[in-house]
């Protein structure tokens, strides 16, 4: 079976890369001023008792220094093992594989041992949590849970480091931060606990922040204030940060750029607004119209996307959206479409946006594929549709 | 409601006019206070209901104290009379209430058989057995920790493998074999660098002391050993898959601060829990360690009150081996909420 994909790298990436080789052959190690972090087509895999879990499969992507780039995808999809192999915290193993290449700032991570990774971990890079109830060690007080990334990385005194977590606290809005560093994480509210990991990954002003689904277990309200802080300290200390999230709605005015994962692999990659202007592959269409319209008539029925996201154990061959995809035509069942560049299409497309489509939406080939499907009643992979359930 | 919470501290967190600081420490000493209080009621009842089912006991064995105490030759005229002497002609109800009275004043009355008094007998024993139990633990607890921390740091392998076999070894050998085969090691087999029985005071003969202890005490922690390990090991490995270790690591903290700074102190509530039971437990049972190394203890003490008996020493005996169980376990209780600041407040 051949996967011509597995190597090819986002446009994005791609020019990175580019860039990345003619700086090296002008004997500059440094890559590209801007770029501060390169991924080039990772892998991970899980060996299981049941069989090899493909994770992530051949993933490039590229972060500007200050840029917000989301990642989103449903449980599943590989987002998290994504961001904690671009982190290190996963590295090969007697039961993992990993391939491809991490650099960040000019530094390998992915060539790094522990010891040189720790360096980097809490100083350059930080991490936030989903569940701010699981990752903050119970017995531990708030106050030396910040201190310690401080008095490690920065050399600090205690007395220093506790002067600056008070500050921190206070910089992500906690009320009586004196008070808080004294208490212990049960005393807080679910919120309240998620600013203080926010206060910890920001403590020694780290270069990148990896959030992941830092609100989804968070109540609704409480949400979009943490998006707020997180946007908000973000512009404010110019880090760059890859917040992962299976939620659309929550990146839409909060990131630069969107990858669209599904399955361990990006289906389709773009700037924000070009993203929700013109999707193109047909899985980032479903999961906007999944999304309820805020204007529209209530009482409507939501779209949603048939069948579930795919064993990684055994994924389906060609097209690994297929299965649930409305257009879904015989050549998608067995071929992989690779990612390609937007701005080659008719339509013409936008610069940094690529899909991983043969009938990107948009396109008259879509259309008919459209028209044939709602025509049988079903796609080439026996998926029921109607016309009523794909909008033309 | 939510931005409530995030603006407004909880309420349960300090009661007004207290100094914002020092909520945490006022809420363990009222916790502290509270569970010590609930104890020591528990500790009354155990205390009466031991005690009491113990003279119930003696009082149904076959056998009777004045016959052991008159002699195998007294004839039934002089068994009487030692019986009308012990008071055991009362019921035994006024007995244990006579007892209980001498409890309350400090007199546990005196051995049937040796005449002496059992506050002085039990003087003897406790230190004794105290120290047996103390060392026996400690010792446990420094060989297990270290092996579970670094067998739960790298499972699987080679430390892992070879301290589980060794320990499961250990901990299914019968007590008593295990400690004949370190009598042939080391006391009068192989060589006879440590003495195989006695018991020398520490405070007469320390080095003595030191050297009657060595064998008994290994024998006594070698099978607590191997479960604190297992057990440590396993509840570590557990809390190493908690979000707030990734959280650890991705603060760049190394292996040692992660092991020991942010992962021990979770793991270990049940192997206090164990140790705690098992002090308790030992205080009043090493009786197969101290016969076979010719101890002093307050195990064997309380054997031969039973074939003698000897109601009042055994009395004695019982009554602080229920005191020390109880006491125990609420020094246990009391090291939850130094251990998990969780319990400080819905205790």
């Amino acid at each position: 079976m051949t996967r011509p994909t597995d190597t090819a790298p986002t446009t994005v990436a791609a020019e990175a890369a580019g860039r990345h080789r003619a700086a090296n052959a002008a004997g500059d190690a440094r890559p590209a001023k801007g770029d501060l972090l390169t991924v080039d087509d990772v892998h991970v895999r899980f060996h299981t008792r049941n069989g090899v879990v493909h994770a992530v499969e051949g993933v490039s992507l590229t972060l500007r220094e200050g840029e917000v780039l989301a990642v989103v995808g449903e449980s599943g999809s590989g987002k998290t093992v994504f961001t904690r192999r671009v982190m290190g915290l996963i590295s090969g193993s007697r039961e993992t594989d990993v391939e491809g290449t991490v650099t960040f700032d000019g530094i390998t991570l992915s060539d790094l041992d522990a010891k040189g990774l720790a360096g980097v971990w809490g100083k350059e890079i930080a991490l936030v949590l989903q569940d701010p109830m699981t990752s903050l060690n119970p017995v531990k007080r708030i106050g030396a849970q910040i201190t310690e990334t401080l008095v490690l990385h920065h050399k600090l005194s205690k007395q220093d480091a506790n002067a600056r977590a008070v500050e921190l606290l206070r910089s992500v809005g906690l009320s009586e931060p004196e008070r808080r560093v004294r208490q212990y994480p049960h005393e807080l509210s679910g919120g309240m606990r998620q600013r203080v990991t926010i206060a910890i990954a920001l403590s020694c002003s780290p270069r990148l922040l990896l959030a992941d689904e830092p609100t989804t277990a968070l109540d609704v309200t409480v949400q979009a204030q943490i998006l707020d802080l997180l946007g908000d300290l973000q512009s404010r200390l110019g880090m760059a940060m890859l917040l992962v999230t299976h939620d659309l709605r929550v990146v839409r005015s909060r990131s630069d750029r969107i990858a669209v994962m599904y399955a361990g692999r990006i289906v389709e990659t773009a700037p924000t607004k070009d993203l929700f202007d013109a999707p193109r592959m047909p899985y980032t269409e479903a999961l906007m119209n999944a999304v309820p319209p805020i204007t529209g008539p209530n009482h409507v029925r939501l779209a949603v996307i048939p069948g579930r996201p795919p064993n990684l154990l055994s994924p389906p061959s060609g097209c690994r959206f297929s299965p649930r995809c409305p257009y879904a035509q015989d050549r998608c069942l067995t071929e992989e479409p690779p990612l390609r560049p937007a701005s080659e299409l008719p339509g013409g497309g936008i610069e940094g946006h690529s899909y991983r489509c043969w009938y990107p939406v948009g396109t008259p080939e879509n259309a008919e594929a459209r028209r044939r499907n709602v025509e049988r009643g079903e796609t080439a992979a026996g998926t029921p549709v109607t016309g009523e359930m794909v909008p033309a | 409601m939510a931005e409530m919470t995030i603006s407004t501290p909880p309420t349960t967190a300090a009661p007004p006019g207290e100094a914002p600081g020092k909520a945490p420490r006022g809420a363990r000493r009222n916790a502290a206070v509270r569970r010590v209080r609930r104890r020591l009621v528990h500790l009354l009842i155990v205390l009466i209901a031991v005690t009491f089912l113990s003279f119930v006991v003696i009082d149904l064995l076959p056998g009777d104290a004045a016959v052991v105490v008159a002699g195998d030759n007294a004839t039934p005229a002089q068994v009487a009379q030692v019986r009308l002497d012990l008071g055991l002609d009362r019921p035994m109800i006024v007995r244990y209430i006579d007892w209980l009275g001498g409890v309350v004043t400090g007199d546990l009355g005196k051995s049937f058989r040796t005449g002496q008094p059992v506050t002085e007998a039990l003087a003897q024993r406790i230190p004794v057995t105290f120290e047996l139990t103390i060392v026996a633990e400690v010792l446990a607890l420094l060989i297990a920790v270290p092996l579970a921390i670094y067998s739960a740091y790298r499972p699987g392998r080679f430390v892992d493998r070879a301290s589980m076999t060794l320990g499961f070894g250990a901990a299914a050998m019968p007590q008593f074999v295990f400690g004949m085969v370190l009598i042939v090691l080391f006391a009068g087999g192989l060589t006879s660098i440590l003495p195989a029985t006695g018991y020398e005071s520490f405070f007469t003969d320390p080095l003595g002391n030191i050297r009657t202890i060595i064998l008994p005490c290994l024998t006594l922690m070698i099978g607590e050993a191997a479960v604190y390990r297992q057990l440590l090991r396993s509840d570590m490995i557990s809390t190493l898959q908690e979000d707030y270790i990734l959280m650890a690591r991705s603060k760049g903290l190394g292996p040692r601060t992660i092991l020991l700074r942010h992962a021990l102190r979770p793991s270990s509530f049940s192997l206090i829990t164990l140790s705690g039971v098992n002090i308790g437990r030992l205080l009043g049972g090493t009786v197969i360690v101290e016969t076979l190394f010719a101890i002093p203890g307050l195990g064997q003490m309380i054997v031969q009150a039973v074939f003698n008996r000897d109601y009042m020493l055994l009395q004695g005996g019982l009554l602080f081996v229920a005191v020390a169980y109880v006491v125990i376990n609420m020094i246990i209780d009391l090291l939850y909420l130094v251990l998990d600041p969780r319990v400080r407040r819905d205790a």
